[in-house]
């Protein structure tokens, strides 16, 4: 038994957004009244949206260390649907949407612009979901990694084009059902394809920070956005976002999902500088990703009678390979 | 909207506060607070949540405070209550549960050196007789005095306590934490009497001129047991023994070889200390195993590092040439212990009888109504009233679990309708709210840390003196142990609601002001509730 | 100053007085050395603005860092042709929604496939809907002259510019140019002051998504405002005569086709060979006259009826041919001339960089003034080998069915 005090210990550490027996120092931005409020009620995301929630926590950080000086480029997608439907818009920041593949190359132009106007203190974002940042914009991002262009780029991956209905994208699971990936044939759902590890491809750019974060732990995805906005140049934040619509998963589950995307290793956190992995976030209780898939509908054929047990099979391979390759185990609980 | 952007495709910042979301909602959740299992388990009612929440954030006294509002002797209960809280407290099912007794230790101590004191209503001209000054009686007294009512505390024992100072041994309870945490409430104005016997209960009220009478005499009189004895082996009743250890010239010999008979706790403290006072073997014989000891486990544990010789499954057959002849016992399917046949002896100058306590009710000798069992139990109504009008009673004398917290427990509830007694008015408790239980808790959010134990007294020390064994926690480890609290049932301000909510739903009021929910936007996603670590949301069908 | 230079050079001397922020383009022939001397007029410091160029990896970026430059409130340009046209399709048609005031060169190229780097009109005519002016230069003196009004005519109005240069025959051509100084182009053009741009102190959500409650309107005001260019399209070619005491721009010129009876109508650096032409006719006293027209997007229809509603006949050369439409321009002459007598030839020359000669189009242009010619005809097409073919692959599809 220890009896080691750890210093500032409160009883929930920094598990929780906050805690009243922290110093405000110490507490996230989100958990703040004072918070910007970047995307402001009324919009018309989803009950339990974990992308609504999830641009609201990374942006009003930045909105924190920039003292209010952002302009974001929202690319086409749920994000920029649910929080600008004419006469309404959800967000309280310079806000601009051009097209589904260019948020990367508009958020250049924005930047260049401010550069002009020798205004470079605004901190320029890029956002986008993982189909235009996978997908359709990923040339756009990739040339804006390779210029080093002063942006912050930050995707907000709910694994699907959830805004056309829920279709395949790059960054969809396999064996995940989806309208393009339906429950038919010997192995239903999304094939098992090498996948397209954006936030390492990102890496291998060389660009300056590298970063996934999740929902589920809000002052770690604060902590990558201050560490990204200490630095100057390209820099890629890769944030998981469960969707209930998407996912078929009950929205009060969204932050309980990331969770879970984490401990069992499907989705790693980590942070890299120059191509570099310089951290990881260590799983805290690592669980099966049966306790993960089976809160999802998408995924419910894995969990049925006469099931391919391959498939599940797969998926956790995938959860263990991620786990060896980071690191996500502390050593001993291996 | 005014038109000062280009037409529709350029919008004014944050005007979907116009789009009303909370037509979406088919439940909605709202703040309550649960009862933490803590309070529920606690016989004296403290709210523990609540205290441990404000050592939290340092504030001692205010905590201190908010145990003086159910229980007038932390420094004591944090000694000897067996702290039931801890063994209901849900953090016992995630590591170990909180050392709650050590912090309430803490908090009654800092009250001592710190002279906190409580201030009492005005005088309502009522007086009230207690009898007995063990801690039924102090609870009462304490309580009826701080509503206002003069109150005499009688007791027969030369000194204040009863059990505390006259069964539990003083390395467990030092007698000055006991002196001074009573002296607190004479100083509020309680008058004590002692040497003073109560034997005609009726006529003392009517001479005393009482508007109502409170009693906890509590149970002196040790069970016998009838053993064939060649008067080789000395025999003392445990109770009279410790009673015995109280009074300089009545300490006891016990020889060097001691036999203690019983299971209870009364039986461990007679043979830790037989150890302290020197014999070279000490015997605990009990008839059935050690799993089904009535002592706490964690009692024996103490006894067995202290040398105790522990014989389970034994009864004394009989008693000579300074030996026992035990009976070896098994259980039989029922668990009840049957003899072997089969006997063993081991030497004994002295057995201490701990065969549990009677109550000695001659003193309802001129009372009416009342209501009293073979054993001298004595029963109450609801409102720990007896059968006589305006006489109340609580603690052993009345059917309970006879433990100090259970009699500070009845001493305050009692006092709640003495008072009203007193005031011809109705009293009733508050309805309780609906319980914290484990299966409402989100543990994730709570960081793995183990209990912070107290220092123990060295060995050496604890089987030679009767120095207290059990140590403090500093200020440091106490505030830590504190904040392992879940603070099960009640917002604990996390922010976690604030901030999952991905509608901006939940407004933050200000740290120590909590939350509100703006049901104009609420979507009712539910996902403030699931992430709520400690239970203190819920989601209600919405009425639609 | 007269200077012999390169088309391309004189257009990106032209741009760099305009003071841009920021050029961004990706290279495609024939639009390559505007670019290229915009990079290195910005690396020299020769641009007195905080210039950047930025390279990027298609032209669908350049055009979208144009997009968030001019959304952010800075003097935007980009530059392309034929297939980088059609790559950056997709934000043509967005900064024209959002009223970007970008200003873009087309190197004027043919569309692929085949593919084909030499010059046509078909490049910028697959974007004439899509809500950007669309000024075309007939000479290099003239590309360049285009491009200091384009920023004007974009900023002022807040509508994006193409400013269109036949490839390689102005791109490339050497030609005396009179430059312009930096105190004219200054005094002409006044520095950028956005509509709306992205903003810290006024923040704003731009590009939102309008739905069927709004579109339509959205739609019809966006056309209001494009229709509405035409006047101060002119007015501004006028002013910069002023200043720079040469004509250039606006909505069309006569050559002789004041009051002629057949008028000759074209876009671009094919007017120089018409010109040529209704000089010889002339000699013979031939009622043929040339119009330029300068502006084709918005399509001055009623100013060109009102212009050439004495001729007999309208003879439309141009370099571009669409399924299903034919040529573009004669297309929006005979919609302009609906209501008019005058009528309306279409011919089709110079695909894919095929020389338009002189003597061809003369051939052609006797046929019409004797009203001999098809509605449709091109100059210099090998007709029996397109009917061999037609013959030849009918029967080879036949088979593989
Ligand atoms: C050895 C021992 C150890 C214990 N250890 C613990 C422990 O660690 N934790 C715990 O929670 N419980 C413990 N208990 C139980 C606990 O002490 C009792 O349950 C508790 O003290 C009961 O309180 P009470 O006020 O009802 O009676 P008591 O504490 O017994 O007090 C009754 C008082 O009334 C006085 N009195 C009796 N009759 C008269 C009369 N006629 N006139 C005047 N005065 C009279 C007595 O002198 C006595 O002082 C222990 C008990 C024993 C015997
Ligand atoms: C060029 C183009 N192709 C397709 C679409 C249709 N489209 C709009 S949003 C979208 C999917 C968006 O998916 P993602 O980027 O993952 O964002 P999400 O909606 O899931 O948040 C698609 C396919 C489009 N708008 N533009
Ligand atoms: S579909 Fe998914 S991402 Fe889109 S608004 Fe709904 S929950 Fe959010
Ligand atoms: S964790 Fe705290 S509130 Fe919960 S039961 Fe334990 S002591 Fe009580
Ligand atoms: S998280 Fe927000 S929207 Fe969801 S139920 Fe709670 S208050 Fe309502
Ligand atoms: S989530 Fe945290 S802040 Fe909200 S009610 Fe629960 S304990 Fe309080
Ligand atoms: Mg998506």
């Amino acid at each position: 038994m220890s009896t080691e005090l750890k210093p500032g210990f409160c009883q929930t550490g920094d598990l929780t957004a906050g805690n009243r027996l922290q110093s405000i120092d110490v507490v996230s931005v989100q958990s703040q009244e004072d918070r910007a409020n970047s995307l402001t009620s009324g919009h018309r995301a989803c009950q339990g949206c974990g992308e609504a929630l999830g641009a609201r926590m990374a942006i009003d950080k930045v909105m924190e260390l920039s003292k209010n000086k952002v302009h974001v480029v929202n690319a086409t997608g749920c994000l920029e649907v649910f929080t600008t439907p004419f006469p309404e818009t959800s967000w309280n920041v310079p806000w601009l949407h051009s097209l589904f593949g260019n948020a990367p190359a508009v958020a250049t132009g924005v930047q260049a612009a401010l550069k002009a106007k020798g205004m470079e203190d605004v901190t320029v974002i890029a956002q986008g979901g993982d189909g235009s940042t996978v997908d359709i914009g990923f040339g756009c991002l990739s040339g804006m990694f390779e210029r080093n262009d002063d942006v912050l780029y930050i995707c907000y991956d709910n694994e699907a084009y959830m805004n056309t209905g829920v279709q395949r994208s790059g960054a969809t699971p396999p064996t995940a059902r989806t309208a393009t990936t339906p429950l038919s044939g010997p192995h239903p759902g999304n094939n098992f394809g090498q996948g397209k590890n954006v936030p390492k491809i990102a890496m291998a750019h060389g660009i300056g920070y590298v970063a996934t974060a999740t929902i589920a732990n809000v002052r770690d995805l604060e902590a990558k956005v201050a560490k990204a906005m200490s630095m100057k140049g390209a820099r890629y934040l890769h944030i998981h976002v469960p969707c209930p619509l998407g996912w078929g998963s009950l929205p009060k589950d969204t932050i309980k999902l990331a969770r879970l995307a984490v401990e069992s290793g499907l989705y790693p956190l980590f942070e890299g500088e120059h191509g570099v992995i310089t951290g990881v976030t260590k799983i805290r209780k690592k669980v099966p990703v049966d306790e993960y898939l089976k809160l999802q509908r998408r995924f419910t054929h894995l969990f049925k009678k006469g099931a391919d047990t391959d498939d599940l099979a797969g998926v956790q391979a995938i959860a263990d390979a991620h786990i060896k390759y980071y690191g996500l185990l502390d050593d001993g609980d291996k | 909207m005014a038109l000062t952007l280009p037409y529709a495709i350029t919008l004014e910042v944050g005007s979907s506060l116009e789009n009303k979301t909370g037509d979406w909602r088919t439940e909605r959740p709202i703040y309550l607070d649960r009862l933490p299992p803590c309070n529920i388990e606690c016989p004296a009612g403290e709210n523990i949540q609540a205290w441990l929440g404000l050592s939290q954030e340092g504030k001692y006294q205010e905590a201190w405070e908010e145990i003086l509002h159910n229980n007038p002797l932390p420094a004591v209960h944090g000694r000897v209550c067996y702290h039931p809280c801890e063994d209901g407290c849900n953090r016992k099912q995630m590591e170990n549960p909180v050392s709650i007794h050590a912090i309430e230790r803490f908090l009654g101590d800092e009250a001592l050196k710190n002279n906190w004191t409580i201030p009492k209503a005005a005088d309502t001209g009522k007086s009230v007789l207690v009898v007995g000054a063990g801690p039924g009686g102090i609870s009462a007294a304490y309580h009826l005095c701080k509503m206002g009512h003069k109150v005499t505390v009688v007791d027969s024992k030369p000194a204040v306590g009863g059990m505390l100072r006259y069964g539990i041994p003083s390395y467990r309870l030092p007698r000055d934490v006991l002196d001074s945490e009573v002296a607190h409430i004479e100083k509020m104005g309680v008058t004590f009497k002692f040497n003073t016997r109560i034997d005609n209960l009726a006529a003392s009220i009517k001479d005393g001129g009482y508007d109502a009478a409170f009693l906890a005499i509590g149970a002196h009189v040790g069970r016998s047991v009838e053993i064939p004895n060649d008067g080789s082996v000395k025999i003392i009743e445990a109770v009279k023994f410790l009673s015995d250890m109280e009074t300089e010239d009545k300490k006891p010999e016990l020889g060097k070889k001691v036999a203690v008979y019983g299971g209870g706790n009364t039986a461990i403290d007679c043979v830790r200390t037989a150890v302290r006072l020197g014999a070279d073997s000490v015997n605990l014989i009990y008839r059935r195993d050690r799993k089904n000891m009535p002592a706490h486990d964690f009692e024996v544990v103490e006894a067995l590092e202290e040398n105790v010789n522990l014989n389970e499954l034994r009864t004394i057959k009989e008693m000579k040439d300074g030996k026992l002849t035990l009976d070896i016992m098994e259980l039989n399917a029922e668990g009840w212990p049957e003899s072997t046949g089969k006997t063993e002896t081991i030497e004994a100058d002295t057995v201490l009888y701990a065969l549990g306590q009677l109550v000695d009710a001659s003193l309802f000798n001129d009372c009416t109504g009342i209501d009293v069992e073979k054993d001298g139990v004595t029963n109450v109504n609801d409102q720990f009233m007896t059968g006589m009008d305006g006489v109340f009673a609580g603690g052993d004398m009345i059917p309970s679990a006879r433990t100090v917290t259970t009699a500070v427990g009845h001493g305050k509830k009692a006092a709640r309708y003495i008072n009203a007694y007193l005031k011809g008015e109705a009293y009733t408790p508050a309805e309780k709210h609906e319980t914290a239980s484990f299966d409402k808790l989100n543990t994730w959010y709570y960081e793995d840390e183990d209990m912070r134990e107290q220092p123990v007294l060295d060995l050496k020390k604890r089987t030679t003196t009767f120095e207290e064994v059990l140590g403090d926690l500093d200020e440091a480890t106490a505030k830590y142990e504190a904040t392992r609290c879940m603070s099960c049932g009640n917002c604990f301000e996390c922010d976690n609601c604030y901030t999952v909510c991905p509608d901006n739903a939940i407004i933050k009021l200000g740290r120590g002001n909590r939350f509100e929910i703006n049901y104009d936007y609420c979507k009712g996603c539910g996902m403030c509730v699931e992430e709520c670590p400690c239970g203190s949301m819920l989601m209600e069908p919405e009425e639609l | 100053m007269l200077k012999q230079v390169e088309g391309s050079i004189g257009v990106a001397e032209a741009i760099g007085l305009c003071r841009p922020d920021l050029v961004c383009a990706y290279p495609i022939t024939p639009q390559t050395h505007i670019v290229e001397g915009l990079a290195d007029m910005v690396r020299k410091g020769k641009i007195k603005s905080n210039c950047q160029y930025i390279n990027v990896e298609s032209e669908f970026a350049a055009l979208s860092v144009c997009i968030g430059s001019s959304a952010t409130g800075v003097r935007s340009y980009t530059a392309t042709s034929s297939q980088g046209l059609l790559f950056m399709a997709e934000a043509v048609y967005n900064a024209a929604g959002m009223r970007l005031p970008i200003v873009m060169t087309i190197g004027n190229r043919a569309i692929g496939g085949p593919i084909n780097i030499w010059n046509d009109q078909s490049d910028s005519m697959s974007m004439r809907d899509a809500g950007w002016i669309q000024i075309h230069a007939e000479t290099n003196q003239e590309a360049g002259d285009l491009h200091i009004q384009a920023f004007k005519i974009a900023e002022q109005l807040s509508i994006p510019v193409m400013v269109c240069v036949d490839g390689f025959l102005l791109t490339h051509a050497y030609e005396q140019i009179e430059s312009s100084t930096q105190e004219q182009v200054d005094e002409f053009l006044p520095p950028f002051k956005p509509m709306q741009a992205l903003d810290c102190d006024n923040p704003m959500s731009m590009g939102a998504m309008v739905g069927p409650e709004a579109f339509m309107e959205v739609r019809a005001l966006n056309i209001a405002h494009f229709d509405n260019a035409i006047e101060p399209i002119q007015k501004i070619s006028e002013e910069f005569e002023k200043i720079f005491g040469r004509k250039a721009g606006g909505l069309y010129e006569h050559y002789n086709s004041e009051d002629a009876d057949t008028v000759v109508v074209s876009l671009g650096s094919v007017n120089g060979t018409v010109k040529d032409i209704i000089d010889e006719y002339k000699k013979d006293n031939v009622s043929i006259g040339s119009f330029k027209i300068g502006c084709y997007r918005p399509f001055p229809g009623k100013q060109i009826v009102e212009q050439l509603k004495h001729a007999k006949r309208i003879i439309v050369v141009e370099k571009d041919i669409f399924a299903g439409v034919g040529g573009c321009l004669a297309n929006d002459m005979t919609v302009a001339f609906k209501d008019t007598d005058v009528k309306i030839y279409s011919v089709i020359g110079g695909l894919g960089g095929r020389p338009i000669f002189k003597k061809s189009l003369i051939k052609i242009l006797d046929r019409g003034m004797k009203d001999e010619l098809e509605d449709l005809s091109f100059i210099d097409l090998d007709q029996s080998l397109v009917e061999r073919e037609i013959t030849r692959e009918d029967l080879f599809m036949t088979k593989a069915v």
